[in-house]
Formats: structure tokens, C-alpha cells, sequence
């Protein structure tokens, strides 16, 4: 994220539209007007309740959509977060049901495992020189497999795992304030992102994450081993990818090994509407949060206007070309 | 008095080329030491072995007296040694300060970014140069001649003693260059030794100490800047013989001028060019790397917008605004990337002859007639003695040299009577080189008009009827072919920047 600085520059909202913020700000004001519009055509959207499932329904979508925005900021693409959370879910259901393991061990084997998938695209990637898109989708197919083979097809219950539901669907805020019974899965997604805007914007990683997408020949030459800090986002975000595993087990009590396809692109669409820029070294985890909710938004209103399922896809298509259409004109002007 | 860099019997080759033939070069600590030499010489292989970014193959390194093995860019660096590359490698989403410490951020614990010494350095840096520069702006919206002053400063960071500059005016106005050279003056007093590669004879006088030429990869020597006239450097640059047999240039004081070009206008690249081109003509286009030939023959073409200009075929005003305009006029640009905008190189031969008329080839349905394509390619492969097993291999198993008579089919094929070829010969080998002279000789000898861009002079003086030279987007003057022009004389043309007492912004 860019510093502002008044003193630097005539007028603050010429500085905004120069400096990206301008996206962010156009796809807040479409989520606003959103918002608006669904409370005006029913009187059932505005509930409390509706509000909750909408973010719920954000929680898994955004984690996964925060670590596209990582992947996606290096100038790469990752096809492979949708099979990948099954995939740590499943690994989860192993260590917790199968093996019997205390509750830790399970999250951690389930990080630990999307941080090495990571790693294996990046490898791929760096070291193989696979481009990214390719890579990923080998590895979104392996994953999907391993999924299916481990688990036998079927899925994996987690009633002996006392507690294990709580983790997505849990309210530790609701505990404190009754009043806000915002269930767990949320706060792990607001935490998740508050995280990884930190790394991008504070941490040696997120200056290289940035500058790999800027222009990667340039940082090799400044003498920076460009390989390694590739590989390091992908692990990065295979690891967010195995938290996103957590969080879907414990919201449906169970590891189902034939979910998963169809997340990635969810995801990459989620990043996209936020305002990350698909060639990389731009983008923003607070876009992307926003691109989840607009998409959620979209989907539960939609729903809750009884429109059909099938019109509520043709509408996020039709936001997403909207959305990088509007970047588009924005980056020509500029 | 050891020197601060000695390099000598310096080999490198690449795969088909020997780059680098037993080079030496030496720098001493405050002096500005200029590199010069033609396109393809050599100056940047070598000092991309100095600064890490290829290895040689021979000779010897010392820096400071020692011999040394400089294995990348960072062992470079920790010897002091610094380039600016003549592309700009920064990274343009990111802000200056950030720029200049890519890869030695000032962290905190946990790799957490220490973002106040990071600008702060910035500053401190900017002060020495007597720079005035925010180190929070974001690069990318910067001009390119504070973005050439942030390479520098990331240069200096890593408290350089050896600063390489890869023609670091090709961008800049000459407000811009004082300023550039007032930093180099600076550096120079600090005991800096600065290499300083350039095209620009006048701009050696300034600010250079010695000059060392080179030539084809070879050494030649070094004279003192100052008291060496430019003359004698040019013929050291040039001092090539000239193989070919005298060139015939035919009386074409009754052809009918194909091409007219008044006027032309884009930018800082093309300023108020104006020729014409007879039919049956070759006229040579001359001149340094970045003079604009290419970007007049793009503006030509309608591959790029022009600010203003006209361009009348065949005595008729055409309105060129993209490239089938100028198909329709009847030009065809052949250009100096084949590979990447002359050909389908995944594709073969017959479908790469047909891929600019495919209207001729297709029924009313859209459906291609395949035999007739056929026999269009067999037609132009016997034509122009295309050597390839058939007319269904692949354009990339071609040689360079039969690829490019494949382009030059597709466009033949396509009526076009006006032909622009960029650097034609570029990757070709020397046989297959006077091949393609021998095809564009007949070519205009057919009543063709074509237009040669060429940065290999002994190719333009071999083929040109008339000789057109550019240097900075100026079209410096035409000279006539044959043996009255020599080699000094397009030089000087090459190389005579506008009077510096213009007006700023004069051109636009």
C-alpha cells in the first residue's frame, strides 16, 4: 500500500486515482451500492442474520482469495488453492480421525501440508521454470487425486475431534458481545488478511513479493536470489490455503474430498474485482477482502431475491469483466 | 599507480558468435573513461563480464591489483563495481527508496522492513549527488531522467568505486544530460572511475578522459579524449574494408516517385522527417542504435501513431493509421524482429506465405483452398530459392537467412510494391548475406522501391542508391550512393546532434 502524502501532491483524490487507490475505492462504493440496493428491493436482506451468513459464507472464499493475492502480486497465478484446502482437510481427518491425534496436531499437520504443496509449485516454478499457470494445474489435478486416494472417496467425520466444529463456527466474539454473534471463520478470515497485508507491506517478503511482479529480471540483478523468495510466496500461500482446509472442515464438521474445484477461480475472481492487477506488482489485500464480500453479497442477494442459482453465476461474470474493464479505462487515462 | 579495474585478453563466445576477441581495458580511479564503438562491437558484453552478468571465457580481472572471479551481479557489487543498465531495471511499482535497497533492506527483527532508515538512506544518498528527490514516490511516475538519477544513486549505495553507465543520455534532453554530467563531475572528484559507453561524439569531449574504441569484438585502441580529433575516432570505429564490388547505381532521374514523406512527427523519436523513394530504388537509412530509423519505418507503416506528417503513394495522399492501411497502399514492413512480428514461426512455410493475403485463398465460405496456397508457396520457394525440405516445414527449422526470404515472399505475394526492411541481415550468416543483397537488387530492378534500414554501414553503402542518416529522431541529411560516400561521411552525419542552443521543448 502507498504511503499518502498530502504535502506531495495537489489534491488528494488526484493522488488517490494515481496511486491505485482509486480501484479500491470504486469497488468499496460498488460493494455500498450493493448493499443498498439489495436492502431496498427486500426487507430480509438487512437482517443481522443475513449479514452473518454473508460473511460467513466470505470466511473460506477470502482466505483462499487472500492467498491468490499473494501469488498473483509475483506476476504467477494458482490454480491449485481449491484442491489444495481439500487436500489439508483431508490431512487434517487423517491425523484427527484416523490417527486419533489431539486437536494442534491436526491444525498444524494441515498448515504444515499446504506449506509444502506450496512449495512444490514454487520449485516448479522457480527451479523448473514451469510457468505458473501450468504448474498449478498439475498440481490442482495431484491434489484433487491424493484427496480422493487417501481419503478412499469417502469423507472423513470429525465427531471423535471434540471442539473441531467450533473453529469456524464458534463465536469467541458473540461469547464477549452477545449481541454480535460473529462466528469464528470470520475473525480467522479478518485475521488471516490483517497478517498478510502486514507481510506485503511490512516484512523483506512482501517488498520482494512486490518487486518479483514489478520486475523480476531487475531484482536477480540487484543481487537477490529471486528463486527463493518465489518459492517462499507459494509456500506462504499454501499454508493460507491449509488454514482455508481448517476453516471448511470445521464449517461442514467433515473432510469432503470431491470438494474443492471451482474455489480457485472463485478466488481469482475475488482478487481481480479487488483490483489486483493479473500482470502483477500491484494489489491489495483489503481489495481482495472487498472483491470476496462483493461476490457473497452478490450471490446472497441474489438468493435472497429468489433469483435462479444459474443467473447469479452469469451476474459475477459479468462483475468480473466489469471490474477489469474499468481498470482498464483507468490505466489508459493515466 | 595500480589501476582500479585491468582487464586484459578478455575471451567470450557465444553459441555462433565470438563476442569477445583477447579485449583489454583498464580504469584508474577518478577518471571518466569512455567505451565507444559500433552497434554489436562489443562494449556491453563486456561490461556485463565486469559486472557479473556473464562469465567470461578467458583472460584476466583485476580489481585494485587483485585477480579476481566476479561469479554474479552481487560479487560485483561487494567489489565496488556498479552498472547502469542502458534498459532501465527498476522496478516501477515500487518507490524510489525501495528501488535503490532491493535486496539490502534495513530490516528489523523477523524480516520485518525498518521503512524510516530505508528513506532515510535514500536521503542520505540524494544529498551526496546534490539531488533533489522524494524517496517515497513511486518510480514508475517518474521521468526517465529521474529514473536514470535513482539508478545511479542505487548504483552509489552499494558505495561503488567502479560505475559502469551503458549509454546513459540515450533518453535524456540536454537540460537533463548538464545535470547528469554534474553528477559524473561530482563523482569523478570523490575518486569514483566511471565507464562511460556512448555513441555521442560531442558528449566524449565533455565529460571523457580516454576513449578506448572497439571494433567487432576486438580491441583497437586508447587515445586521450581531448586531443584526439573525432575524425580520428570515427576511422577507428569505422576502419573496415569494404569487401563488396562497386555498387551500380541506375539514372533514375525519370522514375516516378513511389513514396513522399512530408513532415513526419511522433514525439521525441521522429522529428519532421521528410524523402522520398523512387521507383526502382534502394534507399540505405543510416545511423546509430536509437536514431529513429525504426520508429519512422513503424510511423511509415501504421504500426505506431504519428503526430503529423504525410505520406502520398504513387503521388496520392493515403491516410495511414495501422498497418492494413498501409497493406492496402501497397507497403509491406519486413521488420527487424522476425520472430516476433514478422513470422508464425510454429507455423510452415505455406501458411506463413499466405498469412497476408488469406482473403485470396478462401471461398466464399471462409473455407481455405489448401492446393492453391500450395502452389503459391512451391511458386515463391523455386522464386527465391527457399531452402526447405517441403512447403509444410515448420518457419522455425528455417535458417535465419531462409526465413527471412519467406517473409520477403508473404509480402511479395501480398502486391506490395513499396518494401521496408529492417536490418535485414540481422542473424544471418555471411553467405546467406549477399543472397538477400542479391534478392533486394532485384527486387528494385523489378521497379520495386525499397527502403533499407541497417545499423552495419558496409551493408548500406553496399546496396543503397541513396544513403539517408538520422540521429536523434532527425533526419541529418542524404547522401549519395556509391564510392564519393565514405564511411566518415555518414558517421559525421550520425552523429551530429542538434545545435544545443535550441529552445527547450523546440520539437514539440
Amino acid at each position: 500500500m502507498t504511503a499518502v502524502n498530502p504535502s506531495s501532491s495537489p489534491s488528494l483524490v488526484a493522488r488517490l486515482i494515481e496511486t491505485g487507490a482509486h480501484q479500491k475505492l470504486l469497488a468499496f462504493a460498488s460493494l455500498v451500492l450493493l448493499l443498498i440496493g439489495f436492502s431496498i428491493a427486500s426487507p430480509n436482506f438487512m437482517q443481522t442474520s443475513n449479514m452473518i451468513a454473508i460473511l460467513q459464507a466470505t470466511s473460506v472464499n477470502g482466505v483462499l482469495a487472500v492467498a491468490a493475492t499473494l501469488v498473483i502480486i509475483t506476476g504467477g497465478i494458482d490454480l491449485s488453492v481449491g484442491t489444495l484446502m481439500t487436500f489439508c482437510a483431508v490431512i487434517a481427518g487423517v491425523v484427527l480421525t484416523n490417527l486419533g491425534m489431539p486437536l494442534p496436531l491436526g491444525v498444524i499437520a494441515a498448515i504444515a501440508t499446504g506449506a509444502l504443496c506450496g512449495l512444490c509449485s514454487g520449485t516448479f516454478i522457480a527451479k523448473m521454470k514451469i510457468p505458473p499457470f501450468i504448474a498449478t494445474l498439475g498440481m490442482m489435478l495431484i491434489l484433487k487425486g491424493l484427496s480422493l486416494v487417501i481419503s478412499g472417496t469417502r469423507p472423513i467425520y470429525f465427531n471423535d475431534t471434540p471442539g473441531f466444529d467450533l473453529i469456524s463456527r464458534g463465536s469467541l466474539i458473540g461469547d464477549i458481545f452477545p449481541a454480535l454473534p460473529i462466528p469464528n471463520g470470520v475473525l480467522i478470515l479478518f485475521l488471516v488478511a490483517g497478517a498478510a497485508s502486514y507481510i506485503l507491506g511490512r516484512t523483506v517478503l512482501g517488498r520482494y513479493t512486490f518487486a518479483l511482479g514489478s520486475n523480476e529480471e531487475a531484482v536477480r540483478l540487484s543481487g537477490v536470489n529471486t528463486d527463493f523468495w518465489k518459492m517462499s510466496v507459494y509456500a506462504l500461500a499454501g499454508s493460507i490455503c491449509g488454514i482455508a482446509g481448517i476453516l471448511i472442515a470445521s464449517r461442514l464438521n467433515s473432510a469432503q474430498p470431491a470438494l474443492g474445484l471451482g474455489y480457485e477461480l472463485e478466488a481469482i475472481a475475488a482478487v481481480v474485482i479487488g483490483g489486483t492487477s493479473l500482470s502483477g506488482g500491484r494489489g491489495t489485500v483489503l481489495g481482495t477482502l472487498i472483491g470476496a464480500l462483493i461476490m457473497a453479497v452478490l450471490t446472497n442477494g441474489l438468493r435472497v431475491l429468489s433469483v435462479a442459482q444459474e443467473w447469479q453465476t452469469v451476474v459475477t461474470g459479468a462483475i468480473i469483466i466489469l471490474a477489469v474493464y474499468a481498470d482498464m479505462v483507468r490505466r489508459r487515462k493515466a | 599507480m595500480t589501476n582500479l579495474v585491468r582487464m586484459t585478453g578478455i575471451e567470450k563466445r557465444f553459441p555462433g558468435v565470438h563476442a569477445l576477441k583477447n579485449v583489454s581495458f583498464d580504469l584508474n580511479s577518478g577518471e571518466v573513461h569512455a567505451l565507444m564503438g559500433e552497434n554489436g562491437a562489443g562494449k556491453s558484453t563486456l561490461m556485463k563480464i565486469l559486472s557479473g552478468i556473464y562469465p567470461k571465457d578467458g583472460g584476466e580481472l583485476l580489481v585494485n591489483g587483485q585477480a579476481v572471479e566476479i561469479d554474479g551481479p552481487r560479487a560485483a557489487q561487494a567489489l565496488g563495481i556498479g552498472i547502469i543498465h542502458q534498459e532501465l531495471s527498476l522496478m516501477n511499482d515500487l518507490t524510489v527508496a525501495q528501488n535503490i535497497f532491493i535486496g539490502r533492506e534495513p530490516r528489523k527483527r523477523f524480516g520485518r522492513l525498518d521503512e524510516v532508515a530505508l528513506n532515510a538512506g535514500a536521503l542520505e544518498i540524494f544529498k551526496s549527488m546534490n539531488l533533489k528527490m522524494n524517496p517515497k514516490t513511486i518510480v514508475g511516475e517518474l521521468t526517465i531522467a529521474r529514473q536514470q538519477m535513482v539508478e545511479i544513486a542505487k548504483a552509489l549505495s552499494y558505495r561503488s568505486r567502479v560505475l559502469i553507465m551503458d549509454e546513459p543520455t540515450a533518453a535524456l534532453n540536454d537540460a537533463e544530460i548538464a545535470e547528469l554530467f554534474t553528477i559524473i563531475r561530482r563523482l569523478k572528484a570523490d575518486g569514483v572511475g566511471i565507464i562511460y559507453i556512448s555513441h555521442k561524439m560531442d558528449e566524449l569531449k565533455q565529460i571523457a578522459d580516454r576513449v578506448t574504441v572497439m571494433r567487432d569484438g576486438a580491441y583497437v585502441g586508447t587515445v586521450d579524449a581531448a586531443e584526439t580529433p573525432v575524425s580520428k575516432i570515427i576511422s577507428m570505429m569505422v576502419g573496415r574494408e569494404l569487401t563488396s564490388e562497386a555498387i551500380v547505381i541506375p539514372d533514375l532521374s525519370n522514375a516516378e516517385t513511389v513514396l513522399d514523406v512530408r513532415g513526419l512527427n511522433r514525439g521525441r523519436e521522429i522529428r519532421d522527417v521528410s524523402f522520398s523513394v523512387k521507383k526502382g530504388e534502394i534507399l540505405g537509412f543510416a545511423g546509430l542504435m536509437g536514431a529513429g530509423r525504426t520508429e519512422v519505418a513503424r510511423a511509415i507503416f501504421g504500426a505506431d501513431p504519428r503526430d503529423s506528417g504525410e505520406i502520398r503513394v504513387h503521388g496520392t495522399p493515403r491516410s495511414i493509421s495501422k498497418p492494413s492501411d498501409a497493406v492496402r497502399a501497397g507497403i509491406g514492413y519486413l521488420s527487424e524482429d522476425r520472430k516476433h512480428f514478422g513470422l508464425a514461426t510454429g507455423m510452415d512455410v505455406r501458411t506463413n506465405v499466405a498469412l497476408a493475403s488469406l482473403d485470396r485463398f478462401s471461398s466464399r465460405f471462409g473455407v481455405l483452398r489448401e492446393d492453391a496456397m500450395r502452389q503459391t508457396a512451391q511458386d515463391y520457394i523455386a522464386k527465391l530459392e527457399i531452402r526447405t525440405p517441403s512447403d509444410r516445414q515448420e518457419v522455425r527449422l528455417l535458417s535465419g537467412g531462409n526465413q527471412q526470404k519467406v517473409v520477403i515472399a508473404k509480402w511479395l505475394y501480398r502486391d506490395c510494391d513499396i518494401l521496408i526492411f529492417d536490418e535485414p541481415t540481422r542473424g544471418i550468416d555471411v553467405g546467406a548475406k549477399s543472397e538477400i543483397y542479391k534478392l533486394l537488387k532485384a527486387l528494385a530492378n523489378e521497379g520495386r522501391a525499397i527502403i533499407v534500414i541497417s545499423s552495419e554501414l558496409p551493408e548500406i553503402m553496399r546496396l543503397s542508391h541513396r544513403i539517408a542518416v538520422m540521429c536523434e529522431g532527425r533526419l541529418t541529411g542524404i547522401l549519395p550512393g556509391g564510392e564519393s560516400t565514405t564511411q566518415e561521411d555518414i558517421m559525421h552525419l550520425a552523429t551530429l546532434r542538434a545545435p544545443s542552443m535550441q529552445p527547450e521543448g523546440y520539437q514539440q
